[in-house]
Protein backbone atom coordinates (compact mmCIF):
# COMPACT_ATOMS: atom_id res chain seq x y z
CA UNK A 1 0.00 0.00 0.00
CA UNK A 2 3.01 2.30 -0.27
CA UNK A 3 3.06 4.99 -2.87
CA UNK A 4 6.02 4.53 -5.12
CA UNK A 5 7.28 4.73 -8.68
CA UNK A 6 4.45 2.49 -9.86
CA UNK A 7 2.30 5.62 -9.77
CA UNK A 8 4.51 7.39 -12.29
CA UNK A 9 4.88 4.26 -14.36
CA UNK A 10 1.12 3.93 -14.54
CA UNK A 11 0.73 7.61 -15.43
CA UNK A 12 3.26 7.27 -18.24
CA UNK A 13 1.73 4.12 -19.67
CA UNK A 14 -1.70 5.75 -19.37
CA UNK A 15 -0.50 8.73 -21.39
CA UNK A 16 1.01 6.44 -24.04
CA UNK A 17 -2.15 4.33 -24.32
CA UNK A 18 -4.40 7.38 -24.52
CA UNK A 19 -2.23 8.98 -27.22
CA UNK A 20 -2.14 5.73 -29.15
CA UNK A 21 -5.90 5.34 -28.84
CA UNK A 22 -6.37 8.95 -29.95
CA UNK A 23 -4.15 8.55 -33.00
CA UNK A 24 -4.77 5.04 -34.27
CA UNK A 25 -7.91 3.63 -32.72
CA UNK A 26 -10.58 6.30 -32.34
CA UNK A 27 -10.43 8.08 -35.73
CA UNK A 28 -10.71 5.02 -38.03
CA UNK A 29 -13.52 3.45 -35.99
CA UNK A 30 -15.45 6.71 -35.75
CA UNK A 31 -14.82 7.31 -39.45
CA UNK A 32 -16.23 3.92 -40.35
CA UNK A 33 -19.23 4.49 -38.09
CA UNK A 34 -20.01 7.89 -39.61
CA UNK A 35 -19.57 6.56 -43.11
CA UNK A 36 -21.92 3.70 -42.41
CA UNK A 37 -24.42 6.08 -40.86
CA UNK A 38 -24.36 8.18 -44.02
CA UNK A 39 -24.69 5.08 -46.15
CA UNK A 40 -27.66 3.80 -44.17
CA UNK A 41 -29.37 7.19 -44.32
CA UNK A 42 -28.77 7.26 -48.05
CA UNK A 43 -30.18 3.79 -48.63
CA UNK A 44 -33.18 4.54 -46.44
CA UNK A 45 -33.88 7.64 -48.49
CA UNK A 46 -33.43 5.61 -51.68
CA UNK A 47 -35.81 2.95 -50.41
CA UNK A 48 -38.38 5.59 -49.57
CA UNK A 49 -37.97 7.10 -53.00
CA UNK A 50 -38.37 3.68 -54.54
CA UNK A 51 -41.55 3.07 -52.60
CA UNK A 52 -42.89 6.43 -53.71
CA UNK A 53 -42.01 5.69 -57.31
CA UNK A 54 -43.73 2.32 -57.06
CA UNK A 55 -46.84 3.99 -55.68
CA UNK A 56 -46.83 6.43 -58.54
CA UNK A 57 -46.38 3.62 -61.02
CA UNK A 58 -49.23 1.73 -59.41
CA UNK A 59 -51.51 4.73 -59.71
CA UNK A 60 -50.48 5.12 -63.33
CA UNK A 61 -51.18 1.45 -63.96
CA UNK A 62 -54.61 1.80 -62.39
CA UNK A 63 -55.55 4.72 -64.63
CA UNK A 64 -54.17 2.93 -67.67
CA UNK A 65 -56.13 -0.15 -66.80
CA UNK A 66 -59.28 1.88 -66.39
CA UNK A 67 -58.71 3.58 -69.73
CA UNK A 68 -58.12 0.26 -71.41
CA UNK A 69 -61.25 -1.18 -69.90
CA UNK A 70 -63.30 1.78 -71.03
CA UNK A 71 -61.80 1.52 -74.48
CA UNK A 72 -62.53 -2.18 -74.68
CA UNK A 73 -66.12 -1.58 -73.59
CA UNK A 74 -66.41 1.07 -76.25
CA UNK A 75 -65.07 -1.23 -78.91
CA UNK A 76 -67.41 -4.01 -77.87
CA UNK A 77 -70.36 -1.62 -77.95
CA UNK A 78 -69.37 -0.35 -81.38
CA UNK A 79 -68.96 -3.86 -82.69
CA UNK A 80 -72.32 -4.86 -81.32
CA UNK A 81 -73.94 -1.83 -82.88
CA UNK A 82 -72.26 -2.56 -86.18
CA UNK A 83 -73.41 -6.17 -86.03
CA UNK A 84 -76.95 -5.09 -85.31
CA UNK A 85 -76.80 -2.71 -88.24
CA UNK A 86 -75.52 -5.44 -90.50
CA UNK A 87 -78.24 -7.79 -89.39
CA UNK A 88 -80.84 -5.08 -89.98
CA UNK A 89 -79.30 -4.30 -93.38
CA UNK A 90 -79.33 -7.87 -94.54
CA UNK A 91 -82.84 -8.28 -93.22
CA UNK A 92 -84.10 -5.31 -95.20
CA UNK A 93 -82.15 -6.37 -98.26
CA UNK A 94 -83.62 -9.82 -98.06
CA UNK A 95 -87.07 -8.37 -97.60
CA UNK A 96 -86.81 -6.07 -100.64
CA UNK A 97 -85.30 -8.87 -102.68
CA UNK A 98 -88.13 -11.13 -101.73
CA UNK A 99 -90.65 -8.45 -102.52
CA UNK A 100 -88.99 -7.85 -105.86
CA UNK A 101 -88.99 -11.55 -106.66
CA UNK A 102 -92.59 -11.79 -105.59
CA UNK A 103 -93.54 -8.83 -107.74
CA UNK A 104 -91.67 -10.28 -110.73
CA UNK A 105 -93.36 -13.61 -110.29
CA UNK A 106 -96.72 -11.94 -109.95
CA UNK A 107 -96.25 -9.85 -113.06
CA UNK A 108 -95.11 -12.93 -114.96
CA UNK A 109 -98.21 -14.75 -113.80
CA UNK A 110 -100.34 -11.84 -114.83
CA UNK A 111 -98.61 -11.73 -118.18
CA UNK A 112 -99.27 -15.40 -118.69
CA UNK A 113 -102.88 -15.01 -117.62
CA UNK A 114 -103.32 -12.21 -120.11
CA UNK A 115 -101.64 -14.27 -122.86
CA UNK A 116 -103.80 -17.26 -122.06
CA UNK A 117 -106.89 -15.12 -122.04
CA UNK A 118 -105.91 -13.59 -125.39
CA UNK A 119 -105.35 -16.99 -127.04
CA UNK A 120 -108.47 -18.32 -125.43
CA UNK A 121 -110.41 -15.35 -126.77
CA UNK A 122 -108.94 -15.92 -130.23
CA UNK A 123 -109.80 -19.59 -130.11
CA UNK A 124 -113.31 -18.84 -128.91
CA UNK A 125 -113.66 -16.28 -131.76
CA UNK A 126 -112.51 -18.77 -134.37
CA UNK A 127 -114.68 -21.48 -132.84
CA UNK A 128 -117.63 -19.09 -132.92
CA UNK A 129 -116.96 -18.18 -136.55
CA UNK A 130 -116.58 -21.81 -137.44
CA UNK A 131 -119.79 -22.48 -135.64
CA UNK A 132 -121.55 -19.62 -137.35
CA UNK A 133 -120.22 -20.64 -140.78
CA UNK A 134 -121.45 -24.11 -140.25
CA UNK A 135 -124.82 -22.77 -139.27
CA UNK A 136 -125.18 -20.05 -141.87
CA UNK A 137 -123.25 -21.45 -144.71
CA UNK A 138 -120.54 -19.57 -146.36
CA UNK A 139 -122.16 -16.15 -146.18
CA UNK A 140 -120.31 -15.35 -143.19
CA UNK A 141 -116.93 -14.01 -144.00
CA UNK A 142 -114.44 -13.55 -141.38
CA UNK A 143 -113.49 -10.14 -142.73
CA UNK A 144 -117.03 -8.80 -142.99
CA UNK A 145 -118.14 -9.87 -139.62
CA UNK A 146 -114.95 -9.59 -137.73
CA UNK A 147 -116.33 -6.59 -135.93
CA UNK A 148 -119.22 -8.59 -134.57
CA UNK A 149 -116.99 -11.46 -133.70
CA UNK A 150 -114.54 -9.15 -131.93
CA UNK A 151 -117.45 -7.79 -129.89
CA UNK A 152 -118.46 -11.31 -129.05
CA UNK A 153 -114.94 -12.21 -128.18
CA UNK A 154 -114.71 -9.06 -126.03
CA UNK A 155 -117.83 -10.20 -124.10
CA UNK A 156 -116.27 -13.53 -123.21
CA UNK B 1 8.29 -18.40 2.85
CA UNK B 2 5.42 -20.47 1.58
CA UNK B 3 7.84 -23.18 0.61
CA UNK B 4 9.38 -23.56 4.07
CA UNK B 5 6.20 -24.28 5.98
CA UNK B 6 2.46 -24.29 5.41
CA UNK B 7 1.29 -20.65 5.69
CA UNK B 8 -1.07 -19.65 8.46
CA UNK B 9 -4.29 -17.88 7.51
CA UNK B 10 -2.81 -14.46 8.22
CA UNK B 11 0.30 -15.25 6.23
CA UNK B 12 -1.77 -16.51 3.35
CA UNK B 13 -3.81 -13.31 3.22
CA UNK B 14 -0.79 -11.06 3.64
CA UNK B 15 1.04 -12.97 0.95
CA UNK B 16 -1.82 -12.41 -1.43
CA UNK B 17 -1.94 -8.71 -0.69
CA UNK B 18 1.80 -8.17 -1.18
CA UNK B 19 3.03 -6.76 -4.46
CA UNK B 20 6.19 -7.86 -6.19
CA UNK B 21 8.31 -4.83 -5.30
CA UNK B 22 11.65 -4.08 -6.82
CA UNK B 23 13.84 -1.24 -5.59
CA UNK B 24 16.80 -0.18 -3.47
CA UNK B 25 16.67 -1.44 0.07
CA UNK B 26 18.86 0.62 2.43
CA UNK B 27 20.52 -2.52 3.77
CA UNK B 28 20.06 -5.25 1.19
CA UNK B 29 20.69 -3.09 -1.88
CA UNK B 30 18.86 -3.41 -5.20
CA UNK B 31 16.51 -6.33 -5.41
CA UNK B 32 13.09 -7.73 -4.78
CA UNK B 33 11.51 -6.98 -1.41
CA UNK B 34 10.71 -9.97 0.78
CA UNK B 35 7.63 -9.05 2.74
CA UNK B 36 5.73 -5.86 3.41
CA UNK B 37 8.32 -4.48 5.83
CA UNK B 38 11.17 -4.49 3.33
CA UNK B 39 8.88 -3.09 0.66
CA UNK B 40 7.94 -0.20 2.95
CA UNK B 41 11.59 0.45 3.71
CA UNK B 42 12.33 0.88 0.02
CA UNK B 43 10.31 4.10 0.08
CA UNK B 44 9.10 5.91 -3.01
CA UNK B 45 11.80 4.74 -5.43
CA UNK B 46 10.49 1.25 -5.82
CA UNK B 47 8.32 -0.33 -8.49
CA UNK B 48 5.48 -2.84 -8.26
CA UNK B 49 6.57 -5.16 -11.03
CA UNK B 50 3.41 -7.24 -10.96
CA UNK B 51 1.03 -4.26 -11.12
CA UNK B 52 3.07 -2.63 -13.87
CA UNK B 53 3.27 -5.84 -15.85
CA UNK B 54 -0.43 -6.65 -15.73
CA UNK B 55 -1.46 -3.07 -16.22
CA UNK B 56 0.71 -2.61 -19.30
CA UNK B 57 -0.15 -6.06 -20.64
CA UNK B 58 -3.86 -5.34 -20.33
CA UNK B 59 -3.45 -1.87 -21.81
CA UNK B 60 -1.58 -3.42 -24.72
CA UNK B 61 -4.31 -6.03 -25.08
CA UNK B 62 -6.88 -3.25 -25.28
CA UNK B 63 -4.88 -1.36 -27.87
CA UNK B 64 -4.22 -4.54 -29.86
CA UNK B 65 -7.86 -5.60 -30.00
CA UNK B 66 -9.15 -2.14 -30.85
CA UNK B 67 -6.36 -1.40 -33.27
CA UNK B 68 -6.93 -4.60 -35.22
CA UNK B 69 -10.64 -3.76 -35.37
CA UNK B 70 -9.84 -0.19 -36.42
CA UNK B 71 -7.55 -1.38 -39.21
CA UNK B 72 -10.26 -3.56 -40.67
CA UNK B 73 -13.05 -1.07 -40.01
CA UNK B 74 -15.29 -0.70 -43.03
CA UNK B 75 -18.50 1.15 -43.55
CA UNK B 76 -19.97 -2.07 -44.93
CA UNK B 77 -21.38 -4.94 -42.95
CA UNK B 78 -19.22 -5.27 -39.82
CA UNK B 79 -17.72 -8.56 -38.69
CA UNK B 80 -17.93 -9.95 -35.16
CA UNK B 81 -14.92 -8.19 -33.68
CA UNK B 82 -15.69 -4.92 -35.41
CA UNK B 83 -19.26 -5.12 -34.19
CA UNK B 84 -18.15 -5.69 -30.62
CA UNK B 85 -15.59 -2.89 -30.74
CA UNK B 86 -18.05 -0.53 -32.37
CA UNK B 87 -20.63 -1.27 -29.71
CA UNK B 88 -18.19 -0.21 -27.00
CA UNK B 89 -16.99 2.80 -28.98
CA UNK B 90 -20.55 3.94 -29.60
CA UNK B 91 -21.45 3.45 -25.96
CA UNK B 92 -18.50 5.58 -24.86
CA UNK B 93 -19.13 8.12 -27.60
CA UNK B 94 -22.77 8.41 -26.55
CA UNK B 95 -21.81 9.06 -22.95
CA UNK B 96 -19.23 11.64 -23.98
CA UNK B 97 -21.73 13.43 -26.22
CA UNK B 98 -24.34 13.53 -23.49
CA UNK B 99 -22.03 14.96 -20.86
CA UNK B 100 -19.25 16.78 -22.62
CA UNK B 101 -20.40 19.57 -24.89
CA UNK B 102 -17.16 21.33 -25.80
CA UNK B 103 -15.06 20.33 -28.80
CA UNK B 104 -12.17 18.08 -27.97
CA UNK B 105 -10.14 15.44 -29.74
CA UNK B 106 -8.87 14.04 -26.48
CA UNK B 107 -11.84 13.37 -24.24
CA UNK B 108 -13.56 10.58 -26.17
CA UNK B 109 -10.40 8.45 -26.72
CA UNK B 110 -9.44 9.17 -23.12
CA UNK B 111 -12.81 7.91 -21.92
CA UNK B 112 -12.58 4.84 -24.14
CA UNK B 113 -9.10 4.01 -22.89
CA UNK B 114 -10.16 4.43 -19.26
CA UNK B 115 -13.33 2.38 -19.64
CA UNK B 116 -11.78 -0.59 -21.39
CA UNK B 117 -8.48 -0.55 -19.55
CA UNK B 118 -10.02 -0.24 -16.10
CA UNK B 119 -12.56 -2.90 -17.00
CA UNK B 120 -9.81 -5.29 -18.09
CA UNK B 121 -7.78 -4.58 -14.94
CA UNK B 122 -10.87 -5.22 -12.82
CA UNK B 123 -11.63 -8.35 -14.81
CA UNK B 124 -8.44 -9.92 -13.47
CA UNK B 125 -10.32 -10.11 -10.19
CA UNK B 126 -12.47 -12.92 -11.60
CA UNK B 127 -9.48 -15.17 -12.20
CA UNK B 128 -9.24 -17.60 -9.28
CA UNK B 129 -7.08 -15.91 -6.64
CA UNK B 130 -4.50 -18.67 -6.39
CA UNK B 131 -4.16 -19.61 -10.05
CA UNK B 132 -1.59 -17.15 -11.34
CA UNK B 133 0.33 -16.66 -8.03
CA UNK B 134 0.83 -20.44 -7.72
CA UNK B 135 2.07 -20.64 -11.30
CA UNK B 136 4.53 -17.79 -10.88
CA UNK B 137 5.64 -19.16 -7.53
CA UNK B 138 6.58 -22.37 -9.30
CA UNK B 139 9.00 -20.43 -11.51
CA UNK B 140 10.47 -18.58 -8.54
CA UNK B 141 8.52 -15.32 -8.34
CA UNK B 142 7.62 -14.95 -4.66
CA UNK B 143 4.76 -12.43 -4.94
CA UNK B 144 2.18 -11.86 -7.59
CA UNK B 145 -0.83 -9.57 -7.30
CA UNK B 146 -2.68 -9.97 -10.56
CA UNK B 147 -5.36 -7.30 -10.22
CA UNK B 148 -3.68 -3.97 -10.99
CA UNK B 149 -6.67 -1.94 -9.81
CA UNK B 150 -6.24 -3.30 -6.28
CA UNK B 151 -2.97 -1.35 -6.22
CA UNK B 152 -3.54 2.22 -5.08
CA UNK B 153 -0.55 3.34 -7.15
CA UNK B 154 -2.30 2.24 -10.31
CA UNK B 155 -5.59 3.95 -9.54
CA UNK B 156 -3.82 7.09 -8.34
CA UNK B 157 -1.65 7.04 -11.45
CA UNK B 158 -4.83 7.14 -13.52
CA UNK B 159 -6.67 9.70 -11.44
CA UNK B 160 -3.69 12.05 -11.11
CA UNK B 161 -3.25 11.96 -14.88
CA UNK B 162 -6.90 12.90 -15.22
CA UNK B 163 -6.33 15.63 -12.64
CA UNK B 164 -3.36 16.97 -14.59
CA UNK B 165 -5.52 17.11 -17.71
CA UNK B 166 -8.22 18.91 -15.72
CA UNK B 167 -5.79 21.56 -14.57
CA UNK B 168 -4.27 21.87 -18.05
CA UNK B 169 -7.61 22.36 -19.75
CA UNK B 170 -8.85 24.70 -17.03
CA UNK B 171 -5.90 26.97 -17.73
CA UNK B 172 -6.15 26.53 -21.46
CA UNK B 173 -9.87 27.18 -21.80
CA UNK B 174 -10.54 29.70 -19.04
CA UNK B 175 -7.08 31.22 -18.66
CA UNK B 176 -5.35 31.68 -15.33
CA UNK B 177 -7.71 34.51 -14.37
CA UNK B 178 -10.83 32.62 -15.24
CA UNK B 179 -9.69 29.55 -13.38
CA UNK B 180 -8.79 31.62 -10.31
CA UNK B 181 -12.13 33.39 -10.48
CA UNK B 182 -13.89 30.05 -10.47
CA UNK B 183 -12.00 29.01 -7.37
CA UNK B 184 -12.23 32.34 -5.55
CA UNK B 185 -15.75 33.64 -6.23
CA UNK B 186 -17.71 30.50 -5.52
CA UNK B 187 -19.74 29.37 -3.72
CA UNK B 188 -20.00 32.63 -1.71
CA UNK B 189 -20.03 35.96 -3.40
CA UNK B 190 -21.26 39.39 -2.62
CA UNK B 191 -21.67 42.63 -4.54
CA UNK B 192 -19.95 44.41 -1.66
CA UNK B 193 -16.22 44.38 -2.40
CA UNK B 194 -15.14 44.23 1.28
CA UNK B 195 -17.44 41.34 2.06
CA UNK B 196 -16.14 39.68 -1.09
CA UNK B 197 -12.57 40.09 0.16
CA UNK B 198 -13.50 38.12 3.25
CA UNK B 199 -15.20 35.48 1.12
CA UNK B 200 -12.24 34.93 -1.21
CA UNK B 201 -10.01 32.94 1.18
CA UNK B 202 -12.99 30.89 2.36
CA UNK B 203 -13.95 30.13 -1.24
CA UNK B 204 -10.37 29.27 -2.13
CA UNK B 205 -10.19 26.84 0.76
CA UNK B 206 -13.53 25.18 -0.06
CA UNK B 207 -12.97 24.98 -3.79
CA UNK B 208 -9.35 23.92 -3.32
CA UNK B 209 -10.40 21.03 -1.13
CA UNK B 210 -13.17 20.12 -3.57
CA UNK B 211 -10.68 20.22 -6.44
CA UNK B 212 -8.10 18.09 -4.67
CA UNK B 213 -10.74 15.67 -3.47
CA UNK B 214 -11.64 14.82 -7.06
CA UNK B 215 -8.56 12.77 -8.05
CA UNK B 216 -8.28 11.26 -4.57
CA UNK B 217 -11.89 10.12 -4.47
CA UNK B 218 -11.65 8.91 -8.05
CA UNK B 219 -8.64 6.75 -7.24
CA UNK B 220 -9.80 5.52 -3.84
CA UNK B 221 -13.27 4.61 -5.03
CA UNK B 222 -11.90 2.22 -7.62
CA UNK B 223 -9.13 0.98 -5.36
CA UNK B 224 -11.48 0.42 -2.41
CA UNK B 225 -14.04 -1.51 -4.40
CA UNK B 226 -11.49 -3.72 -6.07
CA UNK B 227 -9.43 -4.26 -2.94
CA UNK B 228 -12.50 -5.24 -0.96
CA UNK B 229 -13.67 -7.55 -3.72
CA UNK B 230 -10.27 -9.18 -3.95
CA UNK B 231 -10.08 -9.58 -0.18
CA UNK B 232 -13.42 -11.36 -0.12
CA UNK B 233 -12.24 -13.71 -2.86
CA UNK B 234 -9.13 -14.43 -0.76
CA UNK B 235 -11.27 -15.09 2.31
CA UNK B 236 -13.51 -17.41 0.32
CA UNK B 237 -10.39 -19.22 -0.85
CA UNK B 238 -9.66 -20.06 2.78
CA UNK B 239 -12.76 -22.26 2.97
CA UNK B 240 -12.51 -25.98 2.31
CA UNK B 241 -12.37 -26.49 -1.45
CA UNK B 242 -15.75 -28.27 -1.68
CA UNK B 243 -17.56 -25.34 -0.01
CA UNK B 244 -15.90 -22.51 -1.91
CA UNK B 245 -18.26 -22.47 -4.88
CA UNK B 246 -21.19 -21.76 -2.56
CA UNK B 247 -19.79 -18.30 -1.91
CA UNK B 248 -17.38 -17.68 -4.74
CA UNK B 249 -19.93 -18.21 -7.51
CA UNK B 250 -22.50 -15.69 -6.21
CA UNK B 251 -19.75 -13.25 -5.32
CA UNK B 252 -18.16 -13.60 -8.76
CA UNK B 253 -21.50 -13.05 -10.46
CA UNK B 254 -22.10 -10.00 -8.33
CA UNK B 255 -18.56 -8.89 -9.01
CA UNK B 256 -19.14 -8.90 -12.77
CA UNK B 257 -21.58 -6.09 -12.09
CA UNK B 258 -19.15 -4.30 -9.77
CA UNK B 259 -16.18 -4.34 -12.11
CA UNK B 260 -18.25 -3.03 -15.01
CA UNK B 261 -19.88 -0.41 -12.86
CA UNK B 262 -16.55 0.76 -11.42
CA UNK B 263 -15.03 1.04 -14.90
CA UNK B 264 -18.10 2.98 -16.02
CA UNK B 265 -18.01 5.28 -12.99
CA UNK B 266 -14.32 6.02 -13.51
CA UNK B 267 -15.01 6.87 -17.15
CA UNK B 268 -18.12 8.94 -16.41
CA UNK B 269 -16.42 10.98 -13.70
CA UNK B 270 -13.46 11.61 -15.99
CA UNK B 271 -15.84 12.92 -18.64
CA UNK B 272 -17.64 15.06 -16.06
CA UNK B 273 -14.36 16.51 -14.74
CA UNK B 274 -13.19 17.22 -18.29
CA UNK B 275 -16.50 18.88 -19.01
CA UNK B 276 -16.15 21.04 -15.88
CA UNK B 277 -12.66 22.02 -16.98
CA UNK B 278 -13.96 23.07 -20.40
CA UNK B 279 -17.03 25.02 -19.33
CA UNK B 280 -17.12 28.13 -17.25
CA UNK B 281 -20.12 28.41 -15.00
Amino acid sequence: MNLNLTLLGQAISFAIFVIFCMKYVWPPIMGALRERQAKIAESLAAAEQGAQRREEAEAEIATMLQDAKAQAAEIVAAAQKRANEMVEDSKSTARTEGERLLAAAQSEIEQEVIGARESLRKQVGSIAIDGARKILGSEVSADAHSKVIDDLVGQI
Amino acid sequence: MASSHAPTTTEYIQHHLQNLVVGFHPENGFGIAHGAKEAAEMGFWALHLDSMFWSIALGALFIWIFKSAAEKATSGVPGGLQNFVEMIVEFVDGNVRETFHAKSEVVAPLALTIFVWVFLMNLMDLIPVDLIPRMTEAVGIPYMKVVPSTDVNITLGLSLSVFALMIYYSFKVKGAGGFFKELAFQPFNSPNIFVQLIFVPINLLLEGVALLAKPISLALRLFGNMYAGELIFILIALLPFYAQWLLSVPWAIFHILVITLQAFIFMMLTIVYMSMAHESH
